[in-house]
């Protein structure tokens, strides 16, 4: 299982995944520089990318791409717009299929099994992958209904159960006193980034294991937006969180790893400290600290 | 450098705006024309007796059109039961899934093809294959008629209502792991729904007026609406018979006729704009 393990190791310095092969050397190499760590705790990633391509018609947009998602961790996306970040994690649940002129090819292995496989069954993996978009996309019905309609959707519930999981969801996003008095009213109504935690609310609502978040605050004021990071930072004990964004204090702030992707490659991968205080390579160095992007 | 005078472009300017201004009036001048006509000539024509009961022979004072209301309201809602499902299915089809593709665009293609037939054409299409093949004019044959007009009009305005829907919102609904059918009646569909809705009543009341179509088929009867496969009174035929013969009162008779398809016409219009406006909002 070597391969396919996340060592987290307390030193100084954790990498992650063994990438790889190159990657697994260099990181050997430099593991042997330093003090070799004390302790290694091997945990299975919860999602592994393998060789990830991705095309938009002729046009590819993800070149081989390799990455291992930690479990209960925020993993942030980062790179210049165009560069595949949203791409990427819109494999994670294969939300792409709606269009029919994508297609991604190689491996994304969740819980042991390819998602990519064609006989993967889609609903069963979007019930265990949420997702929240760059806008928020109340459905057009009351607030309640938004929540409820993922649970009827997956759960058989009596009225009363419906109800209790619709708050509980609704307070696990930090929006129940906000609308705990209008749950009857269109969800569009609200404030945007209240329609933002209400679509939080509705991917949590089914318990799914991942929420993939694709520049969730980029449409949200900045006192909205650093509500939903607080909410990142108390979701992750229950989920393992993929964040792509744009803004790489947001990623400083709130992730524990980092990918930085560049024209559809991932330039580099590691812990998020790492990633902004010293990372290997010079593109990652020049685009954090704001030369191109 | 001299300065260019300023003055030939505020000249033209000012045509234009004449040009324009007039044109508008035009249009809006013969709307009034007519609805001041129609309501001139038509209301001496509506009494309770006029909504009540049978046409009587001409020379005989007194009767009504109620036979004619009647059978237009049976062959508009057989029309619309047949053309709205119909014309909402194409419509779904053409934005969620033949939005990109070949087939699509041939159907695509097709409805406004049909769209732009004459209604009269369409009319002798269902005379030859409902009319002729049994024998007899029907009121089902105009009904049928009716729906082929609609359903092209229903299907592009379902489609163009459709495609308004941003597609963030049809992958959120699929991201939390809805069928595609689900996606499409609970959310899509609801998001849509007051422009669908104004496209069936624009649809309903371009059928309302129609007559050519109805002449081939549903025909017309001087007595009560009975059986779906005879002929069958309506409005707009009645309004050509009644028009053209020599009798006072059945003119009077067809002035009524014009005004009540026009209130209702305005009734659906309008109520169609405060739904698209709803809808945008």
């Amino acid at each position: 299982m070597s391969t396919d393990t996340i060592r987290l190791q307390d030193s100084p310095e954790i990498k992650i995944g063994n990438v790889v092969e190159s990657d697994r050397v260099e990181a050997e190499s430099r593991e042997m520089d330093q003090s070799v760590p004390q302790e290694e705790i091997i945990v299975e990633p919860k999602i592994s990318v393998r060789k990830l391509n991705f095309f938009y018609g002729n046009h590819q947009a993800l070149i081989d791409n390799n990455l291992d998602i930690a479990p209960n961790k925020v993993t942030a996306i980062i790179g210049p717009s165009g560069c595949g970040k949203s791409t990427h994690i819109r494999v994670y649940n294969r939300i792409y299929q709606l269009y029919r002129d994508q297609k991604a090819d190689g491996e994304v292995i969740f819980d042991g099994e390819n998602i990519l496989a064609p006989s993967y069954d889609l609903i069963a993996l979007r019930k265990k992958v949420g997702m929240i978009f760059q806008k928020p996309t109340p459905f057009p019905m009351s607030v309640f209904d938004n929540v409820a309609y993922g649970l009827k959707l997956h759960y058989r519930l009596s009225r009363g159960e419906l109800a209790e999981k619709v708050e509980k969801a609704l307070q696990a996003a930090a929006i129940w006193d906000e609308v705990k008095d209008k749950l009857n009213e269109p969800g569009t109504a609200l404030s945007g980034g209240q329609q933002q935690r209400l679509c939080i609310a509705r991917a949590i609502a089914i318990e799914p294991e991942v929420l993939l978040m694709d520049e969730p605050t980029s449409a949200i004021d900045p006192v909205a937006t650093s509500r939903i990071e607080e909410l990142v930072e108390q979701l992750k004990d229950q989920y393992t969180i993929v964040i792509v964004t744009h803004n790489m204090q947001q990623a400083a702030r709130i992730s524990d790893f980092t990918a930085f992707f560049y024209e559809g490659v991932i330039v580099e991968f590691g812990e998020t400290n790492k990633i902004f205080t010293k990372p290997d390579k010079k593109q990652t160095e020049d685009y954090i600290t704001g030369r191109f992007g | 450098m001299r300065p260019r005078s300023a003055t030939p472009r505020k000249i033209t300017d000012l045509m234009i705006k004449v040009i324009s201004s007039l044109s508008a009036l035009i249009g809006i001048f013969f709307l009034a024309w007519i609805l001041f006509e129609v309501i001139q000539r038509g209301i001496a024509a509506i009494n309770w007796e006029f909504f009540t009961t049978l046409p009587t022979p001409p020379g005989i004072p007194g009767g009504g059109l109620a036979n004619a209301i009647l059978g237009t309201l049976i062959i508009t809602a057989i029309a619309t039961i047949i053309g709205v499902p119909a014309g909402i299915f194409a419509g779904v089809y053409l934005s969620e899934f033949g939005r990109y593709g070949r087939f699509g665009a041939f159907v695509r293609f097709s409805v406004n093809v049909i769209m732009g037939i004459p209604s009269i054409i369409i009319g002798l299409f269902v005379y030859t294959i409902l009319v002729k093949s049994v024998g007899h004019f029907s009121g089902f044959a105009g009904a049928v008629s009716l729906a082929v007009i609609m359903l092209p009009v229903v299907a592009r305005t379902t489609e163009d209502m459709l495609t308004l829907v941003p597609n963030e919102l049809r992958e959120s609904a699929l991201a939390l792991g809805s069928p595609r059918w689900k996606v499409t009646l609970g959310v899509v569909f609801r998001a849509a729904k007051a422009g669908m809705l104004t496209g069936v009543l624009l649809a309903v009341a371009r059928i309302s007026g129609e007559t050519a179509p109805l002449l081939f088929t549903a025909l017309n009867s001087p007595f009560w609406p009975e059986a779906l496969d005879q002929p069958m009174a309506n409005l707009t035929v009645t309004i050509f018979n009644y028009a053209m013969s020599p009798f006072a009162d059945w003119q009077q008779k067809a002035w009524g006729a014009s005004l009540l398809i026009m209130v209702a016409v305005l009734f659906l219009t309008i109520t169609a704009r405060v739904g698209i406006r709803s809808a945008k909002r």
